[in-house]
């Protein structure tokens, strides 16, 4: 980064230093910024932060801009609509010729309201709610609303559904992450890693679709379990999985890791520092590649994860390529965790076998209008959750993926918070982008892997 | 799972607890958001905590310790402004905007208080519990002639 700053040169007879250097207090107190039209391009740029806080809404007729005169920073807008922003993410980036100064990431564009959208579905809909928050990862947001009812419930789940759960959404992390690869390397001109990429998380989706019946939004972890036993042979399907992919990965070093035009492209992009990344709340990747080696399924274990052996993946730069390389490297991680669970795989129940959250078995159904009726409550007016409020916090691909959810003591949540890694993380945005030129914000974006339907809720 | 540890704090208290909270080795913001509980005055609250309509509440993780800490702030109906996090938490800043966009929740000090969900022009906060939904009509009319 500081290497392509050297190349522009000096700017308004600035020097890197005095461009970048935090306003320092004078001797009136800490200088103040003047209105937007009053303050002059140089004082702009030395305003404290790298978040640009405009009004998203602001618009110039180009009429009235003098061109001979206009000064070289302006303010440009990437997207919503642009092919490498992960969907509908705009940035407003301030820009000196080609070097970004401040961004503001706007979002909101697919906001449906989803979590008053999940005060008015009982515990039992949530799950087909919140699973569409994160579409790269919807089990995950299953896990975590489910874990979080079941904390308010007090449900000791059967061993089982923790395995089945566990097995489930370690898959989930994989395909997520190697869509996460396969997009990556779209955005920085790698095409046939995009289409190896897809392959092989369309191997874990076929696996995923055999289990739950869809490729996303399965609504397959619930309170109380999960919505069906694996199918069978699950173990032949999963060690294919196992036996394939690692060989996919060494592939992709092989295509990636090493290859000169990549590494140009993402080595000392986007340097976020650890200090930073902790004051920004980021979580996940973004954190573990700055060296903090934070993980919640070691750190905070839930599930079964302390039964399980893995290493946390850090990176030491905090740039693209340590990103990079995290998430690849959090695959292997996965897979060692899914060929440990296969083995360990229990028998049991998938589900909890408590009347007041669990259907009746289908059979059961024909024979006995009891059944029948019990069915028809729970799927009808759900079950009641004691009062209180409970915060859940996973380790979702994209970080502390956390659920606050409060009970009222009746059949819906009476709130219900997600708490989206996404959303966080995007905020670094800024931060990494402050000082690096227009290209490295498409590197900078993918990095941060932001998925909009969390982001926006 | 570690159970996080819940505080009742006043807001006049809420920015210097939370300050002491920082150095005692919380150093990360991991959420701000706020709940109201127009149709649920009765919750269980500790003796002392007059319950109000919103509830700030903020969640924050030690990663030397291992811990959490979640703060539940009282916010009265007739003056909703708390203090911003900004200064302490800089990632707090797009949280914040969250809750003031969906709740109405003033954060006083916040560099940049807009909405950041809904449009900029949008009236109202989606998030309480007295704005309505599905109030908004949809009409279906035939087509002249068809029909």
């Amino acid at each position: 980064m500081g290497k392509k700053m050297n190349d522009t040169g000096k700017v308004d007879g600035l020097s890197e230093e005095e461009r970048f250097a935090l306003i320092p207090e004078t001797s009136e107190g800490p200088q103040e910024m003047q209105l937007l039209d009053k303050t002059n391009s140089n004082e702009l740029s030395a305003e404290f932060g790298s978040t640009l806080r405009l009004p998203e809404g602001i618009d110039v007729d180009p009429g009235d801009i003098d061109i001979e005169f206009a000064d070289e920073k302006m303010i440009i807008n990437m997207g919503p609509q642009h092919p490498s922003t992960h969907g509908v993410l705009r940035l407003m980036m301030e820009l000196d010729g080609e070097v970004i100064l401040r961004t503001k990431p706007v979002v909101g564009y697919l906001h449906t309201g989803m979590e008053k959208t999940g005060e008015n579905l009982t515990y039992l809909q949530g799950p087909t709610n919140v699973t569409r928050m994160d579409y790269l990862s919807p089990l995950f947001n299953e896990l975590v609303f489910s874990m979080a009812a079941e904390e308010l419930l007090g449900l000791e789940l059967p061993d089982r559904a923790t395995w089945i759960r566990m097995l489930m959404t370690e898959l989930n992390r994989c395909s997520s992450h190697l869509m996460w690869m396969a997009t990556n390397g779209m955005d920085l001109g790698s095409t046939s890693m995009m289409l190896y990429g897809f392959r092989e998380r369309e191997m874990v989706l076929a696996f995923l679709e055999k289990a739950t019946g869809l490729r996303m939004n399965h609504n397959y972890i619930r309170p109380g379990g999960v919505a069906a036993d694996l199918p069978d042979g699950w173990e032949d399907d999963v060690m294919s999985i196992l036996e394939t992919i690692p060989g996919r990965l060494d592939e992709y070093d092989e295509l990636l890791t090493g290859q000169p035009i990549f590494r140009e492209r993402v080595d000392n992009v986007g340097i976020l520092t650890a200090e930073q990344a902790l004051a920004l709340s980021a979580t996940g990747p973004i954190l573990r590649s700055t060296g903090v080696a934070w993980d919640l399924r070691r750190d905070m274990p839930y599930l079964n994860y302390d039964q399980v052996e893995f290493d946390v993946i850090v990176g030491s730069v905090g740039d693209c390529f340590d990103r990079y390389s995290v998430r690849l490297n959090e695959i292997r991680e996965s897979l060692r965790i899914i060929s440990q669970i296969v083995e360990k795989m229990p028998s049991g129940d998938y589900r909890i076998q408590d009347k007041k959250v669990t259907p009746p078995p289908r059979i059961r159904i024909d024979e006995s209008m009891e059944a029948l009726i019990h069915h028809f409550k729970i799927f009808t007016q759900g079950f009641k959750v004691p009062e209180g409020e409970v915060y859940v916090a996973i380790e979702s691909p994209r970080g502390e993926l956390g659920c606050y959810l409060v009970s009222d003591g009746s059949n819906r949540p009476y709130r219900m918070h997600i708490r989206g890694p996404s959303f966080v993380n995007l905020q670094t945005l800024p931060t990494m982008l402050r000082g690096g030129i227009i290209a490295d914000a498409i590197a900078a974006i993918s990095s941060v892997d932001p998925v909009m339907g969390e982001v926006d809720r | 799972m570690s159970t996080s540890e819940i505080l009742y704090v006043e807001r006049a208290n809420y920015l210097a607890t939370i300050a002491d909270l920082k150095s005692q080795g919380y150093e990360m913001c991991v959420d701000v958001t706020a709940v109201d509980y127009l149709t649920h005055m009765g919750r269980q609250l500790p003796d002392g905590i007059v319950p109000q309509r919103y509830e700030v509440v903020v969640m924050l993780l030690s990663l030397a310790k291992r811990s959490r800490v979640r703060i539940r702030v009282q916010v009265s109906e007739d003056d909703p402004t708390i203090e911003t996090l900004f200064f302490l938490y800089p990632g707090c800043e797009a949280m914040e905007r969250e809750v003031y966009d969906l709740m109405g929740i003033k954060f006083v000090n916040h560099p940049d208080l807009t909405r950041i969900l809904m449009p900029q022009d949008w009236e109202g906060h989606p998030l309480r519990k007295d704005y309505s939904v599905g109030a908004v009509p949809v009409q279906f009319k035939s087509v002249n002639g068809a029909g």
